[in-house]
């Protein structure tokens, strides 16, 4: 969305050496200084990824109102963008993250296959989490491996081609 | 590139200005393409694609449908929005869009006029293809004003659009995506911007409907009639719809040099005032004690009598701001036929040393649509986004165009946009304001001279001062409601002017009611008679009309515990008259303390009437509705009461024939805020240095008693009688957040909570007035003192 006015910088009352750590607030200055300073906003991606790393792989509603303070923006523009993107986690997950690509190509090339022999076996749903905390399943869309369907991602790992006893190896290699 | 280009739409040639937008042409030439989330006042979205068309440029054919909202037109562009290509993407986007619509229009608050209704007959097939289970989305809680039905909304992100560039609070967003997109706060809080309720007419579906009209009348059972807005100095052009009599809800009219497309929520809203329960329907005298209801003719002719029999000195008239041009000219005539000058309609402002010298014809300085084209603005003593909301809004958009606001308070206004704001008692204000004028080298005289001279300007003052400098004439120094409540108002004014002057600025007033400017014009005023004349001696401004224990009063519109800036010397004042008559709308339990006479007449829209706005614009509106049992036209009531007086040429037929009585006299009048003398101010500063004062700002829901009357803005936040002081201000005072406090103002008492608030100047208190419990208090602003409440009081216990 284009706001004629935007980015409009919201000035929040808080001190914000008192947010994060500091190799947090390092590593966020590190992409703010990518951008012009009026639009440092733009720096929200990388700095959601940034929290969501650092706290378990996912964001609570503080985190989000800390980043909104940190980079002088309206806190619901940091929700709309947590909100809309795959890779942003609203709720606790599992210690590490299955995700099962689900578009065209990985489709047509076995991911439902994937996904259901994962449901069976782990006893999960798509979202969900293990008992024992290990992974949680997600059905993420087009990771642009096509050319190597079906493809999954474990954390930030890309595996391609995959079948259902190579996927279960990879799990099995998670702790 | 300012050339006019040539390009066709639907075969017809239009001219256009290159750069524009494919639907602004084809909206201004009146060739209907249909659309969701365009929006001429907000920026371009492109996102319902509804307005999809066919064109093509220099003969080369665009490859697919364009939307007609996002597409700059350029040379030799032609554009076909009822071809089949263009029809075909048209259906194609309205089927999509019906998806997740539901089909519940007959229990829809939009029925019957709605633009996904509209727009699906226009444009969509007659079956939906789509069997799947629609969506379902939960509603939010946006407070007392605005209903929402979340599942029918499709996402044009008007009302985002809205918040952020006008409104200027983000509150609002799109999250999720696809099917899972929703529209709310996402953490759940009312939306309690004073503009917010625009976002019920921006809504092109059901979504965002109105609170208080919700389920109350189907748009087809309504009538539309104009009017005016009667609350602030703007005079937003409204549209009453009414059904049997009731005006049921109101809208606004286009009107780009007051209102643009825009009213706040107290315009939108205080109409539901009118159907309260407290009206005035008969008229009513007291007779040893007893209120007993009258006839009209009874009940005139008492007053009449009275009236003639009382000496004209010792009579007084207090006339709201907000009457209508006619009543305040009527009432005026009659004040002056009986040889009484002690007429006032200044009802929150203490400090009339100034009257000799003030203009006759005091106005917003500019024209209001002149006001985001300056670059820099000086606001003293205003707390603008509560007094005049939609100034507020010219005010951020010249802001947002790069001009500086600048503003002299008493407390820290939560602007929405950058500002730089210099927050002192108002004490110090009078200090702030020569210390600008040292800056600027301005000399003034007497007092004013001696403040000047002897201030010393800091770093915040100078930069003031070269910043409305560098505007090179564009800019305005303005003063407020909270100036005018100033004790040492004609001093600020004064002080305004001096640096508005050495500036090379505009100076002008912010007219806190919808009448302000007009109540010169029709001579409401001690000084200035009907026409803006000069009147040849000085009578009693309200002041002093409290002062001089005056026999027999008038009131106009008012409660005197609410409306006048000292309640309890008001009230005090009417308890020692003899006589007291008060004509009001509203059967209000301080009338019945202090009047001897109840006349009901008509409230807004049940009176014809003219406003003049802060811009100087006369506007005139007819009665939408009759007003309720015997009340009557204020206008009528004046024009019986002339008659039964003896005074000659109280014999019109309407009140256009008033109106155009007083604007012949006021042909000559021309706005202008140069003082008429330039007689130096006298006398010392009344107010104390020391001390606490007391702050008491008019919320933006308590203005007049038709606002005060509206239940949901009643429910709205702000509007509570409380105490509000910095931490420091508490520290010193050994008082805490919470507590409960007495405050002791001169020999008036009343007791509230305590709140602390950093952005209240140490030194002051913000304690607003004309709320429930302001009731018994002075002076807006002045001295008082406060304690804390040990034990369990009765307030604490309620509380």
């Amino acid at each position: 969305m284009s706001f004629r006015n935007a980015p409009q910088a919201v000035a929040h009352d808080v001190n914000k050496a008192d947010l994060f750590t500091p190799e947090i607030r390092t590593a966020i200055d590190a992409h703010i200084a990518k951008y012009p300073p009026e639009w440092k906003q733009s720096a929200v991606m990388p700095a959601l990824s940034i929290l969501q790393d650092a706290h378990g792989g996912w964001l609570t509603t503080d985190l989000m109102n800390d980043l909104a303070a940190y980079l002088d923006m309206p806190a619901v523009s940091v929700y709309e963008v947590a909100t809309f993107y795959g890779m942003y986690d609203l709720e606790p997950q599992g210690r590490h993250k299955v995700c099962i690509c689900n578009s065209i190509s990985c489709m047509l090339n076995g991911s439902e296959v994937l996904i259901e022999h994962v449901e069976h076996k782990y006893g999960v749903k798509v979202g969900e989490t293990t008992a024992d905390g290990r992974f949680t399943l997600k059905e993420v869309e087009c990771l642009g491996a096509c050319r190597d369907a079906p493809a999954v991602m474990l954390n930030k790992v890309y595996h391609e081609k995959l079948t259902p006893e190579a996927l279960d190896t990879l799990i099995d290699g998670l702790e | 590139m300012t050339d006019k280009i040539n390009i066709e739409i639907d075969g017809r040639v239009c001219e256009a200005a290159p750069g524009e937008m494919i639907i602004a042409v084809a909206d201004r030439e009146g060739i209907s393409i249909p659309r969701f989330c365009y929006h001429k006042k907000l920026s371009i979205a492109a996102n319902c694609r509804m307005c999809l068309v066919e064109a093509e440029q220099g003969g080369r054919p665009f490859p697919k449908p364009v939307p007609a909202c996002a597409t700059p037109v350029g040379e030799g562009l032609k554009v076909w929005t009822r071809s089949p290509k263009a029809i075909e993407a048209q259906r194609a986007t309205m089927e999509f869009l019906l998806i997740n619509h539901p089909l519940d229009c007959p229990i829809c608050d939009q029925g019957g006029e709605c633009e996904l209704q509209d727009v699906a007959m226009g444009y969509g097939g007659d079956v939906s293809r789509f069997s799947e289970r629609k969506r379902v989305v939960l509603d939010e809680d946006l407070g007392p004003l605005i209903a929402t039905d979340m599942t029918r909304c499709i996402h044009c992100t008007r009302c985002v659009r809205f918040c952020a560039e006008i409104a200027g609070v983000r509150e609002l967003g799109a999250t999720g995506r696809g099917e899972d997109m929703r529209i709310g706060t996402y953490i759940a809080h009312a939306v309690t911007h004073e503009l917010a309720g625009n976002v019920i007419d921006l809504c092109p579906v059901g979504a965002l409907t109105s609170k208080p009209y919700r389920f109350t009348a189907r748009p087809w059972e309504l009538t539309g009639r104009d009017s005016i807005a009667p609350h602030d100095g703007l005079g937003s052009n409204l549209r009453l719809h009414v059904r049997r009599g009731q005006v049921m809800r109101v809208h606004p009219n286009d009107n780009e040099a007051v209102n643009e497309t825009w009213i706040s929520d107290r315009d939108r809203f205080s109409y539901a005032g009118l159907n309260g329960a407290d009206r005035l329907t008969v008229p009513m005298i007291k007779r040893e004690g007893e209120w007993q209801q009258v006839e009209w003719t009874d009940a005139l002719t008492h007053v009449a009598e009275r009236l003639k029999a009382a000496d004209s000195a010792d009579t007084g008239w207090l006339l709201a701001p907000n009457a209508t041009l006619e009543e305040l000219y009527l009432a005026a005539r009659i004040a002056r036929g009986l040889g009484c000058d002690n007429i006032d309609h200044r009802l929150r402002q203490q400090d009339f040393r100034a009257d000799a010298a003030d203009p006759l014809f005091p106005w917003l300085g500019l024209p209001v649509a002149e006001l985001p084209r300056q670059r820099a603005i000086l606001l003293i003593g205003s707390h603008i986004r509560q007094e005049q909301p939609l100034l507020a809004h010219r005010i951020r958009q010249a802001a947002l165009d790069g001009a500086e606001v600048l503003c002299v308070n008493p407390l820290e206004l939560e602007l929405n946009h950058r500002s730089t704001q210099i927050v002192s008692t108002p004490a110090r204000m009078v200090a702030d304001l020569a210390a600008i004028a040292k800056a600027l080298d301005a000399r003034g005289s007497g007092v004013m001279a001696d403040l000047i001279g002897a201030s010393a300007p800091t770093d915040a003052h100078t930069a003031v001062a070269q910043t409305l400098q560098q505007a090179d004439g564009q800019g305005v120094v303005l003063l407020g409601a909270l100036a005018e409540a100033h004790p040492d108002y004609s001093l600020l004014k004064a002080l305004a002017g001096v640096i508005a002057e050495a500036a090379g600025v505009r100076f002008g007033y912010l007219p806190a009611a919808a009448n302000s400017v007009g109540a010169h014009l029709a001579g409401a005023h001690p000084a200035i008679l009907p026409g803006a004349h000069p009147a040849e001696t000085t009578r009693l401004a309200i002041g002093a009309m409290f002062d001089k224990p005056l026999t027999s009063l008038v009131l106009w519109g008012l409660e005197p515990d609410r409306d006048v800036i000292d309640a309890a010397r008001a009230m005090a004042a009417c308890e020692r008259a003899k006589f007291v008559v008060a004509c009001s709308a509203f059967d209000a339990p301080s009338l019945r303390t202090a009047a001897d006479v109840l006349l009901p007449i008509g409230a807004f829209a049940e009176t014809s009437g003219t406003f003049v706005n802060a811009g100087g614009i006369w506007q005139s509106f007819q009665g939408a509705v009759a007003p309720p049992g015997e009340a009557r036209p204020g206008w009528k009531v004046l024009r019986v009461l002339g008659n039964l007086l003896d005074l000659s040429g109280f014999e019109y037929r309407d009140s256009a024939e008033v109106r155009e009585e007083l604007a012949a006299l006021c042909a000559e009048a021309t706005p202008d805020n140069t003082p008429r003398t330039n007689q130096a101010v006298t006398g010392p500063t009344l107010i104390a240095e020391t001390g606490l004062t007391r702050v008491g700002a008019v919320p933006c829901y308590a203005l007049d008693p038709l606002v005060r009357r509206a239940p949901a803005l009643a429910r709205m936040p702000g509007a509570e009688f409380s105490v509000r002081l910095h931490p420091d201000q508490a520290a010193e005072l050994g008082l805490a957040d919470g507590d409960c406090v007495r405050i002791t103002q001169g020999t008036a008492q009343a007791e509230a909570h305590l709140f602390i608030d950093t952005r209240i100047a140490v030194g002051t208190a913000l304690i607003p007035a004309a709320v429930s419990g302001s009731e018994g208090l002075g002076a807006m602003i002045g001295a008082i003192t406060l304690e804390r409440l040990s034990g369990r009081t009765a307030y604490c216990e309620r509380g």
